[in-house]
């Protein structure tokens, strides 16, 4: 990949704080009422994200993944429970977590790097300085040479990186990224994935994971999050005893397939999700 | 309009490939058309010529070129087009304002929506050109009247556009917008308006073919000056082919009106890759 050298000269690592706890869901509950009728979407959810962790959440479409991500970023508040982000309760948006979407969601009528600076905009932040760390961040998701570049010049997977630059740009220190590499093929996915993990190490963010492919998640995470379909209710946590840094090679270990193997029991019937398609790399 | 956004203009212009120019291309583009056009032409002086076709019904296109050349020469034509001009101008200035005003208030005022929708609504559906004779008994000949008119035909298309361009968000840009606890203004800034720009070209280029029309009519209930003023005297007196003249300053008049917008939605709406509009027209 191109810019593989970035990391080294990059000004905003923060070293996560040991037992600290980034994010706290507790008991929450989200019903959503249309009509008439109610969906119930979460049921009684409680997590607890550690500062610097890596976490993922599986479940079957429709199990309220997004909405639990919703609700974290304060832009709906949840129906019970609450929510806690470094130690303050979530009652609105506060621009303190990154947000990463299924689609890059860039602006077509600005540059990628007017892109990645959009967020010191909004949150009127020090514009010199932002736009300095947003070209060190193109240089660390291996975007340098593409600041000038408007989105539709670029293909999926680089907007999908300016969309990452994006959120990593303004000190945010959790990430949440909902299903961020379900758009990508194969083969620029185990790219994404194999960058996603070098930049999470060397930005020392928090990040919760969204996806429903079990392989992409035990490669990523340091906790898996399992939830059942709707009401979504947490099944298990499961940890994952897989050493830093992994490559790609590590998913042939037995370890990586029986913990692939445990999710998808959990998941049990209703997977619809991470399907193999009998090849080793079943994403 | 362009400022606001970014001080650049488009990046693929100078990277998209120029035509090559060899004589194929020439040919297809301007070859073809032009001969097509003259062998039209000639076709239709001739079939007049020999069936006799008396010049007061369907004149020939060398009378239509005599017309135009000494309406041309004399000033006549010029000082005349200037007049449709301003009115249709000024009237599609006034217009598109009022309209991009009136839509921002009704999206970014949901309580202004409830009062004002009813009225865009029922307006929406009389034909705008029908108040044309109640401008001329309100305001006279002048200019004033048919501004007026022209002004109120091109609101609708541009306000109609505002209000969906406004709202067409996906909601996932409203939701990068709502997480970093953006204001109201800010959305309108970073996401709505750019957004609406191309929806608001589109009702920009419904607006100014309806000014020329609303201009035109105006001038054909009452005015003393301007080329439908013109068009009247020519039908009047019979003068078929002073009438047809006066069609090609129309159509000049349009595609140039036209093409000046066009320029400038290039401009505005560069990230657009295609040149049509999104959107309809009303
Ligand atoms: N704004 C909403 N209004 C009503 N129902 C919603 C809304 N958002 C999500 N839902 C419902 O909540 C459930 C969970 O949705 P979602 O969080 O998107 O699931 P996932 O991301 O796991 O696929 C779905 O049944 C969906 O239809
Ligand atoms: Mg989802």
């Amino acid at each position: 990949m191109i810019g593989t050298s970035g990391a080294q000269t990059l000004s905003l690592e923060r070293s996560p704080e040991t037992g600290r706890i980034a994010l706290t869901v507790d008991d929450v509950s989200m019903i959503f009422a249309r009509g008439n009728t109610s969906v119930h979407a979460l049921d009684r959810i409680s997590l607890e994200v550690r500062d610097g962790e890596f976490i993922a959440v599986v479940g079957p479409s429709g199990c309220g993944k997004s909405t639990l991500l919703k609700l974290v970023t304060g832009l709906r508040p949840p129906t019970g429970g609450r929510l806690i982000v470094y130690g303050r309760e979530v009652t609105r948006p506060r621009g303190d977590v990154g947000i990463v979407f299924q689609s890059p969601v860039l602006l077509p009528w600005r540059t990628i790097l007017e892109n990645v600076t959009l967020p010191i905009d909004v949150l009127k932040l020090d514009a010199a300085r932002g736009r300095e760390r947003a070209r060190e961040l193109l240089a660390l998701v291996g975007l340098a040479g593409f600041e000038k570049s408007y989105p539709n010049e670029l293909s999926g997977g680089m907007q999908q990186r300016a969309a990452i630059a994006r959120a990593l740009v303004y000190d945010a220190p959790l990430l949440l990224m909902d299903e961020p590499f379900g758009a990508l093929d194969a083969m620029t996915r185990e790219q994404m994935n194999l960058e996603l993990q070098r930049i999470w190490s060397a930005s020392g963010k928090t990040v919760v994971f969204i996806t429903h492919s079990i392989p992409e998640a035990v490669f990523l995470a340091d906790r898996i999050v399992v939830m059942s379909a709707r009401p979504g209710r947490v099944l298990r946590t499961l940890d994952n005893p897989l050493p830093r840094m992994r490559s790609l090679d590590d998913m042939l270990h037995p370890e990586f397939g029986m913990l692939v193997r445990e999710i998808r029991g959990l998941l049990g019937g209703h997977v619809a999700v991470g399907e193999s398609h009998g090849g080793r790399v079943d994403w | 309009m362009a400022g606001v956004l970014t001080g650049e203009g488009d990046p693929r212009a100078a990277s998209s490939a120029l035509p090559r120019w060899n004589t194929v291309v020439l040919w297809s583009r301007y070859g073809l058309p032009l001969t097509v056009f003259v062998v039209l032409m000639g076709a239709w002086e001739a079939t007049i010529r020999y069936f006799e076709v008396p010049g007061y019904l369907v004149p020939p296109p060398s009378a239509i070129v005599r017309a135009l050349w000494s309406g041309l020469m004399s000033g006549l034509y010029l000082t005349h087009a200037v007049v449709t001009a301003t009115e249709a101008l000024v009237g599609f200035v006034i217009g598109s304002c009022l309209g991009l005003t009136i839509g921002m208030i009704v999206v970014v005022f949901p309580t202004m929506e409830r009062i004002v929708y009813p009225y865009i609504v029922a307006l929406q559906t009389v034909p705008k050109v029908a108040i044309a004779p109640l401008m001329v008994v309100w305001f006279g000949f002048g200019l004033t009247s048919k501004i007026l008119v022209v002004g109120l035909v091109s609101l609708f298309p541009v306000l109609v556009n505002v209000i969906a361009g406004l709202r067409a968000i996906d909601q996932d840009r409203l939701d990068l917008l709502g997480a970093l606890s953006a204001s109201r203004w800010q959305i309108f800034r970073y996401l709505r308006f750019p957004n609406a720009l191309p929806f608001i070209f589109a009702g920009l280029n419904t607006a100014i073919v309806f000014a020329v029309i609303g201009a035109i009519v105006g001038e054909f209930v009452g005015a003393n000056q301007g080329i439908g003023f013109l068009i009247l005297q020519a039908n009047y007196q019979l003068d078929i082919a002073g009438a047809f003249s006066l069609f090609v300053i129309l159509s000049i008049m349009g595609v140039s009106l036209h093409a000046s917008l066009r320029w400038l939605q290039r401009r505005c709406v560069f990230w657009m890759a295609s040149s049509e509009p999104v959107g309809g027209g009303h």
